[in-house]
């Protein structure tokens, strides 16, 4: 008797013991994995500054759109695979804005006479910018009608699904379907080839230390930075901000206090679909337009979320930057081509969470 | 001689369940205004479901629900919440990614005003809390998740607050005062509704009870008596 008590408590201190240790571990493994992160930045920064300015750049787009994504997954509770081709509907939206030119059956462009190029010295350059304040409106123009679209898409298929008791993978394949019906629609209104929203020169800016810079991209590194301090403000500064974490964090939770769930899934599509569109705006004045760049994209955007912990707008934000950094300098260093650049970003992933599996700032379930 | 007080929440003959299942059939339970009332029973006899489908989280498919006089039948929780009916999950009860003061804002969320001024109110009765508003909730231990979780339910002032299983999981110290913080927020004018599997204990702190037994009614009265009841003390008390 006494003999199974002491082996009784003998393999609860080993049971607890096992707990701590695993603790310890963990800590470890994270303490690890930002030391790595902080080295690889400090020396990407310093040896590979190039490639890391051009990296943060395409980041700031990745982590605009993954701060999107991260917020629809957290309260609407949709994987939305739809993600990367509601990027290049907002930005084709804007497009249509700034030049009302459609394809649709025809062979060459048809252009409805009303569009935002048409209002005065709306396409002159501003500062070294290769767009005028038209282009801005366009944008303004592009996020406002996607906007609309999204909601009516949750309301048209993931609310149905979600009523019906539809699990996460159902969800997903849905937003899958979703993303295919919005590239045909695009293919069918502005044809397979790329387009530019503008045909303007693209000046560089010359900045001591640094490579020449393309001037439209601090525009596009200062509107991501702005609009994410925005949302991080509207997120945790503000009732319905808070009231987004907390239908994100606990929905049953969120009902048993009186939260209008229903109300705050619809600000969440509105906020996280014009973060989506506008990424997708700006993406497309850095590259350019195709219906086929949204699914591309898709994928780094995923990463982004996931590696900065799903669910987490600031792990989404910092997520962006390391994928784009991350894809950049791999190329940049010369041990890869350009197109293993996602290859990269996903072995880093898959370390980053065999590390720490809830992401950088990810909570355990 | 004096009207008889509206009861704080009446349940009349109500049938509940998950999918097509019933758990609970025909049970009826009443709360007057300042009453502490128990609900016991073994394990599987629908203690929490009664709860659930009082507070709207499961379909009523049978019977009538009333707050102060007032049929609230098939109403949703978020509607439920702003009649003055709170309610407190057994697991799940907080919002772990918020801070504590972010979690009494949001049990707030419907005041028009004196949301500060309730916060206030809620710090006074746990000090606990108090200590750090902007901690975590989710780093919270055991006993201070479930005072958070009280707190939180408290913020609109409800008249009836409904807990499940309030002292789960806790050390037995931590039960002792989880349930002197019941007895407090009766006293200052809650009626409590609450589902324990720590019958004894919490039948000590309540002012009536009522023994489920595979989904319906099986006894009730002054929780007094029923500590007393030998069939009580047989089947729900262990003895």
């Amino acid at each position: 008797m006494a003999r199974a008590a002491s082996d009784s408590l003998t393999d609860s201190g080993t049971w607890t013991g096992r707990l701590r240790v695993g603790r310890i571990q963990q800590q470890i493994g994270t303490w690890t994995l930002w030391l790595l992160i902080a080295s690889f930045i400090a020396w990407a920064a310093v040896t590979q500054t190039p490639q890391f300015v051009v990296g943060l750049i395409v980041g700031s787009i990745y982590a605009l759109s993954a701060v999107g994504l991260t917020l629809i997954y957290g309260v609407a509770r949709v994987s939305h695979f739809a993600h990367g081709d509601s990027m290049m509907m907002a930005a084709y939206l804007a497009f249509f804005a700034v030049t009302g030119a459609v394809v649709g059956s025809r062979s060459g462009d048809v252009e409805f006479p009303l569009h935002v190029s048409a209002l005065p010295g709306a396409m002159e350059p501003i500062w070294r910018f290769s767009f005028g304040y038209g282009l801005i409106i366009a944008i303004v123009i592009g996020a406002a009608l996607a906007v609309p679209i999204l909601l009516a898409i949750d309301r048209v298929v993931y609310q149905p699904l979600h009523r019906r008791g539809a699990g996460t993978a159902i969800l997903a394949v849905a937003s899958l379907g979703v993303a295919r019906i919005m590239r045909r629609i695009m293919l069918f209104i502005w044809g397979a080839d790329n387009r530019r929203y503008t045909a303007g020169i693209r000046q560089t800016v010359d900045l001591p230390g640094l490579p020449p810079i393309v001037a439209d991209q601090f525009f596009i590194v200062l509107a991501a930075f702005l609009l994410t301090v925005v949302t991080f403000f509207q997120l945790y500064y503000t009732r319905l901000g808070t009231a987004m974490r907390a239908t994100a964090d606990n929905p049953a939770l969120a009902r048993a206090s009186g939260i209008d769930v229903a109300a705050t899934r619809r600000w969440t599509w509105i906020i996280g679909g014009a973060l989506t569109a506008v990424a997708g705006c700006l993406l497309a004045l850095q590259s350019q337009l195709s219906p086929e760049l949204g699914f591309v994209l898709l994928l780094p955007i995923f990463a982004a979320a996931i590696l900065g912990g799903i669910g987490s707008p600031h792990g989404a934000f910092i997520g962006g930057l390391i994928v784009g950094v991350v894809g950049e300098v791999a190329v940049g260093v010369g041990v890869i081509s350009p197109g293993y650049k996602l290859a990269v970003v996903f072995v880093v992933l898959v370390a980053v969470i065999l590390l720490r599996p809830q992401g950088l700032f990810g909570v355990r379930e | 001689m004096m009207a008889e007080a509206v009861p704080a929440l009446v349940a009349e003959g109500i049938t509940s369940g998950y999918g097509e299942v019933p758990v609970v059939q025909d049970v009826s339970i009443h709360v007057g205004q300042d009453e502490i009332v128990t609900i016991i029973g073994p394990n599987g006899a629908g203690k929490s479901t009664v709860l659930k489908a009082l507070f709207g989280f499961l379909p009523l498919w049978q019977g009538h629900v009333s707050l102060a006089g007032d049929d609230v039948t098939g109403l949703a929780p978020e509607l439920l919440v702003c009649r003055g009916i709170a309610f407190v999950p057994q697991t799940e009860n907080i919002f772990p990614r918020l801070t504590i003061r972010e979690n009494l804002t949001m049990g707030g969320i419907t005041r028009t005003d004196g949301v500060e001024e309730r916060i206030s109110w809620v710090f006074e009765l746990f000090p606990v809390l108090a200590e750090r508003p902007r901690e975590r909730a989710g780093r919270l231990s055991g006993g201070q998740r479930q005072t958070l979780a009280i707190a939180r339910a408290l913020m609109l002032e409800p008249r009836v607050l409904l807990l499940d299983e309030p002292s789960a999981s806790l050390s037995p110290k931590m039960v002792e005062t989880v349930l002197a913080n019941v007895v407090e927020i009766n006293r200052r004018g809650t009626a409590v509704l609450m589902v324990e599997q720590r019958a004894r204990q919490a039948l000590a702190i309540s002012d009536r009870g009522y023994v489920l037994a595979n989904g319906r009614n099986r006894l009730e009265g002054p929780a007094s008596e029923l500590l007393a009841s030998d069939e009580v003390r047989r089947l729900y008390l262990g003895e």
